[in-house]
């Protein structure tokens, strides 16, 4: 017995410096960008400001997301040719890979983490696979009140495990209760509106926005009301002159939503909407360089960043909230495709797919703090996303 | 034999320029309307140019159109679509480029 102590006490030890020779950590600072060229992805550190390992081997990565297990070990990748990649960011591999779709736009996480959706357009649906394994739980077909089969666009999920998306071609929104994976409930809010091209939830997780191509305004849902409806709101955004064309469409996951202000992209104007997030009423409209391709508020929510599509993709500009103000425009390098902050806003991130590289600026001082070299970079995604409802 | 070969070549892209009714866009054009076309058509259209938001633009899919009105829709946009129109950026040749070579399987960037 006296001997058995010491004999645990050294297995023990042994143990603990075997896990600290394994490099033990932790993922909250880390992060993953898109090599959209060259279907790879990068695992990022924001603490060194370095890339850790470069991840081959993810099929189509024009136009893909990424959203994180909930213990912010997993990036599930979703690819534009329907491939569902998980991504181990500790031992920097594939874990696990699946063809879901034909063609995909993006995918959500389920509120308790235990379900991964993706939005296909091909065939248009959404289907939902265990986040362990990817085995497949539920196919969600997307057939309107037309008859036909849409594509589906911003999917996200929301409080009480449930998903919302849209149909794009149906003008349809839809709300997967899955609290029985295998059974959705699904309630459907048709006639909402022409062409929503994205949605998005606010951080909140009470209101869903679909963004509307073919009419003004957007297609508003209370999530504490579904009863009362989807309303338009802001429809006073789009009017007001000519519309521009559009040579890249907005992303309204970008939405800022900085606590009682939501800065939105207008589209087809070179403006930028801030509306009140209670009334969802335009409060303010600032003019800026192009067609706003992401709104990005920084932590804390006094700037928004914003970058633009075609032909003034190579400009980022930030809007100082309180004044109301474009504060700086920086021109960083041809192609700047996406934005990410730090999860506490002290850098930010810009891919510049022209340039195969990947800027760090420090908000406060506009100073270039960091470069690293990416294929044709796109989407930046830090881990902090693991925690947030719509991400 | 390299030089021969190479001759050869220039003599046959000579060849088929002088028959289409456009001139021969500079090789430094056609690497720029490459990278626009994968990266800024591919931002609706896919990358692999296999359709997303937009149509797919494979050469099955736009065999039996017309490739005047696929220059025109290039040029003029689709109103009532989200497609825009590309007249500032592109002219009718860049254009006719383009299609051309969506009907016969676009080149890739690199």
């Amino acid at each position: 017995m006296r001997a058995r102590i010491p004999l645990l006490l050294v297995l023990a030890l042994g143990v603990l410096s075997g896990c600290a020779n394994s490099n033990l950590r932790g993922t909250g600072d880390l992060g993953v960008v898109i090599e959209r060229a060259t279907g790879s992805v990068q695992v990022l550190d924001t603490t060194h400001r370095t890339s850790l390992a470069r991840v081959d081997g993810l099929g189509d990565l024009s136009h893909a997301s990424i959203s994180y297990s909930r213990d912010a070990r997993y990036a599930y990748v979703f690819g534009r040719d329907g491939g569902l990649t998980k991504v181990d960011l500790l031992t920097q591999r594939i874990d696990r890979r699946i063809i879901q779709g034909g063609n995909s736009i993006g995918g959500a996480i389920s509120a308790d983490g235990k379900l991964v959706a993706v939005a296909n357009y091909e065939p248009g649906g959404v289907k939902v696979f265990d986040a362990d394994t990817l085995a497949l739980v539920a196919d969600i077909p997307a057939i309107g009140s037309d008859g036909t089969r849409s594509k589906v666009v911003g999917l996200v999920d929301a409080p009480g495990q449930r998903f919302v998306f849209s149909l794009f071609e149906a003008g349809e929104i839809w709300v997967a209760d899955m609290r029985d994976p295998k059974r959705p409930a699904l309630r459907k809010f048709t006639g909402v509106g022409r062409e929503p091209y994205d949605g998005m939830i606010t951080s909140d997780g009470r209101h869903y926005a679909a963004g509307l191509f073919g009419e003004d305004g957007v297609a508003l849902l209370d999530l504490w009301n579904l009863d009362a409806g989807v309303r338009r709101a802001l429809v006073e955004f789009g009017r007001h002159g000519e519309k521009l064309p559009v040579y890249k469409m907005p992303h309204l996951e970008g939405w800022a939503a900085t606590g009682s202000q939501i800065v939105l992209p207008a589209v087809g104007k070179h403006e930028v909407i801030i509306a009140d997030q209670n009334s969802w009423k335009e409060v303010a409209r600032i003019p800026v360089a192009g067609q706003v391709v992401f709104a990005v508020a920084r932590p804390g929510g006094r700037e928004v960043w914003l970058n633009f599509a075609f032909p003034n993709n190579d400009t980022v500009q930030v809007v100082d909230l309180p004044s109301r103000r474009i504060v700086q425009t920086l021109t960083p390098g041809k192609g700047v495709l996406h934005l990410e902050f730090s999860p506490r806003g002290e850098q930010v991130w810009l891919s510049l797919r022209d340039e195969n590289r990947v800027e760090i600026y420090d908000p406060d001082s506009f100073a270039r703090i960091g470069t690293l070299p990416v294929e044709s970079p796109s989407g930046i995604f830090f881990t902090v996303r693991a925690h947030r409802t719509g991400l | 034999m390299r030089i021969l070969t190479t001759a050869g070549m220039m003599i046959g892209i000579a060849f088929s320029s002088a028959f289409a009714d456009t001139p021969p866009l500079h090789p430094q054009r056609q690497s720029e309307l490459i990278h626009l076309v994968r990266q800024d058509c591919g931002s609706c259209h896919g990358m692999e140019l296999r359709g997303g938001l937009g149509p797919a633009l494979t050469p099955q899919t736009l065999k039996d159109k017309p490739a005047s009105s696929l220059v025109s829709t290039i040029l003029h946009g689709r109103p009532g679509t989200p497609m825009p129109p590309w007249k500032n950026f592109l002219s009718e040749s860049e254009a006719d480029w383009i299609v051309d070579n969506l009907q016969k399987g676009f080149p890739d960037a690199r």
